[in-house]
């Protein structure tokens, strides 16, 4: 048994239980896909479902880790610095990509006559609404910067940096 | 200590490395993968820059999906329930086995419906953050060379594949649809149950795999300390056999607190702009980016609408004077005109509209017990009763109640809301309302209602 363990191990790579789990969550996808798979639509599915991926690893990491690296070039942030300019620009950036991100169907009022036919209201609203969140994002980051940059002046050098 | 083992290890602490470089059969081929290193990976080894990386940070975050994400995946189960799929009309329809056991959807508590999918859809949406954070914090893996150097780390890539594709798909899919944005061509239900199955199997096998890697990496760093660690005292995780932590980090430009903060700060975001849709009062309007923290109008009547008349194709003289109710059951057809049905007993509750897409409101309902409808047709212990709206061409012109929810005292012919006639787009003259019923399944413009007895099975 120890011998055939050892084998299994040296040949697949990994122990039984590894072996087990992953067969069954491919057995399980191989036959969710098959049921799928008489839909007229099932090729759409596989590429949303792919595209999905795709979308996030190849497009929208490569895209946020640029531009990070961008903002970072342009704001340096110093070693000794009390308050990083930096994270104050990133914290509302990032909060107002989240909220185009996940309401963009109405942001860029994507399904006018559906969303029409079930609420018995248009799309208008919610592009305009975004950007005054987003504005308030920024100018709340902007001013918790100054309230936290402002006392610099008149403290001791080499304190601590960031606080909560 | 067994950080010298190179390149992703396979799994939990039962699966130790089958040699001691970690190839698997065929070793030959696996070594002279490792060795052929494409240009521009050795690049993309040093490019990962972030310090944060690392087996904490990413249990952290994958502590809080293990919680939560079981959550979205039961109570999305139970919406489908609560459509019915013993009376065919949960979708999709053809299942197989992949479907909680049987059993007839309470109907009480009456908010019990508003709960399941208000927690599925509101859980589903502050999750993303979170989502996002733990796929930033292992996203190095995905570039990793080589890609795998076993069957083993083959089939668990796959795995990997099924996992990630299954919780993007599934957020997008029900992102859309809660919007009404039906950019993907394809049936949302058959889509989003099916690919919910796909997501499962293999969130479970990731957790198989991984929970003893979660629970070791949480109790390398105790939680409070590293919450206390301010960004200049921040360093780099030592180095892990599942290559999380960056070869070359860089200086830290935010703490693991600030990191952790970030994405709950996001998941705290989208909640204060999403739980709205799920109450009722002031409120409600917090859901600023939703369709349904908007009213439809003031007034009694002034509710969200899930699909308007003229959306159905119902016509004004169908619903006037003209309009008669068709009760039917054992043969027997009784005919009620809307003074008819007002000059019955009347009954008034306050009972939630639930929508699966997510939002839902209690209104106050009045008009006639179904249970008294059923005795009307002569069937008084129904096992069903099917009915049907005016609507031609709906998904939902026609539902089928089951005996509890036909008997209930509070399961209504509803001709009135809030003291006021229903308006057209909420059903006039006649719409169904029944405790912790699927929204869809509360029928409006109800043209008739067939009774089935016990002894017609």
């Amino acid at each position: 048994m120890t011998d055939l363990m050892a084998r299994l191990r040296a040949g697949y790579g990994a122990g039984p239980r590894h072996l087990i789990v992953v067969t069954a969550a491919i057995v399980l996808a191989g036959w969710v896909a098959l049921r799928v798979a008489g839909e007229a639509t099932a090729g759409r599915m596989l590429l949303w479902f792919l595209g999905a991926v795709i979308a996030h690893d190849l497009v929208l990491f490569p895209a946020y880790a640029t531009a990070d690296r961008v903002l970072r070039a342009l704001v340096r942030p110093r070693a000794g610095n009390r308050v990083a300019l930096l994270n104050h620009l990133r914290v509302p950036t990032l909060g107002a990509a989240l909220l185009f991100v996940v309401y963009s169907p109405g942001i860029l009022r994507l399904g006018e006559t559906t969303h029409l036919a079930a609420t018995g209201q248009d799309q208008r609203p919610y592009l305009v609404r975004w950007l005054l969140l987003s504005a308030a994002l920024f100018l709340l980051s902007a001013l918790t910067y100054a309230l936290r940059a402002l006392p610099r002046g008149r403290q001791s050098s080499g304190k601590r940096s960031e606080r909560a | 200590m067994s950080t010298n083992r190179p390149g992703p290890s396979t799994g939990g602490t039962d699966a130790p490395a089958p040699d001691a470089e970690g190839y698997g059969a065929p070793r030959r081929f696996w070594r002279a993968l490792d060795r052929h290193r494409p240009p521009g990976v050795d690049a993309a080894d040093r490019s990962w820059r972030s310090p944060l990386r690392g087996p904490w940070l990413t249990a952290v975050y994958g502590s809080v999906l293990l919680v939560a994400l079981p959550l979205v995946i039961v109570t999305g189960l139970l919406d489908y329930a609560a459509y019915g799929p013993r009376f065919d009309q949960a979708f999709p329809s053809d299942v197989g086995w992949l479907r909680l056991p049987t059993f007839d959807w309470p109907t009480r508590p009456s908010w019990l419906f508003r709960v399941t999918q208000g927690l599925h859809v509101t859980l589903g949406i502050v999750l993303i953050p979170v989502v996002l954070g733990k796929l930033w914090s292992v996203i190095p893996k995905l570039f990793n060379w080589p890609p795998a150097r076993s069957l083993a780390q083959v089939l668990e890539r796959v795995t990997l594949l099924l996992l990630v594709g299954g919780i993007l798909f599934q957020i997008a899919t029900g992102l859309l649809n809660i919007q009404y944005s039906y950019l993907f061509g394809f049936d949302f239900y058959t889509a989003h149950y099916f690919g919910a199955w796909i997501f499962t199997g293999a969130f479970v096998a990731h957790v198989v795999l991984k929970l003893p890697r979660l629970i070791s990496a949480l109790r390398s760093r105790p939680l409070g300390a590293e919450l206390r660690t301010p960004r200049a005292e921040t360093r780099p995780e030592p180095p892990d056999p599942d290559d999380l932590v960056a070869a070359r980090p860089g200086p830290a430009t935010v703490s693991r607190r600030g990191a952790v903060g970030l994405v709950g700060g996001g998941a705290l975001l989208l909640a204060a702009l999403t739980v709205g849709q799920s109450l009722d009062g002031p409120l409600r309007r917090t859901a600023l980016l939703l369709p349904r923290g908007r009213q439809p109008g003031p007034g009694p009547n002034g509710f969200p609408v899930n699909r308007t008349i003229a959306a159905a194709g119902v016509r004004p003289e169908q619903t006037g004077p003209g309009w008669r109710l068709m009760l039917r059951g054992g043969g027997r057809t009784v005919t009620l005109d809307r003074p008819g049905l007002l000059a019955m007993a009347q009954h008034t509750a306050a009972l939630p509209i639930s929508c699966v897409e997510g939002w839902s409101t209690r209104q106050t309902w009045t008009g006639v017990r179904l249970r008294d409808l059923a005795a009307l047709a002569g069937v008084a212990d129904p096992a069903a009763a099917r009915v049907s709206s005016l609507e031609q061409a709906g998904l939902f012109r026609t539902a089928v109640l089951a005996p509890n929810q036909v008997l209930d005292p509070d399961s209504l012919l509803a001709l009135r809301v809030n003291g006021v006639d229903l308006s057209p787009d909420h059903g006039y003259p006649a719409r169904v309302i029944v405790p912790a019923l699927p929204g869809v399944h509360c029928t409006k413009w109800v043209a008739e209602i067939a009774f089935q007895g016990r002894a017609d099975d």
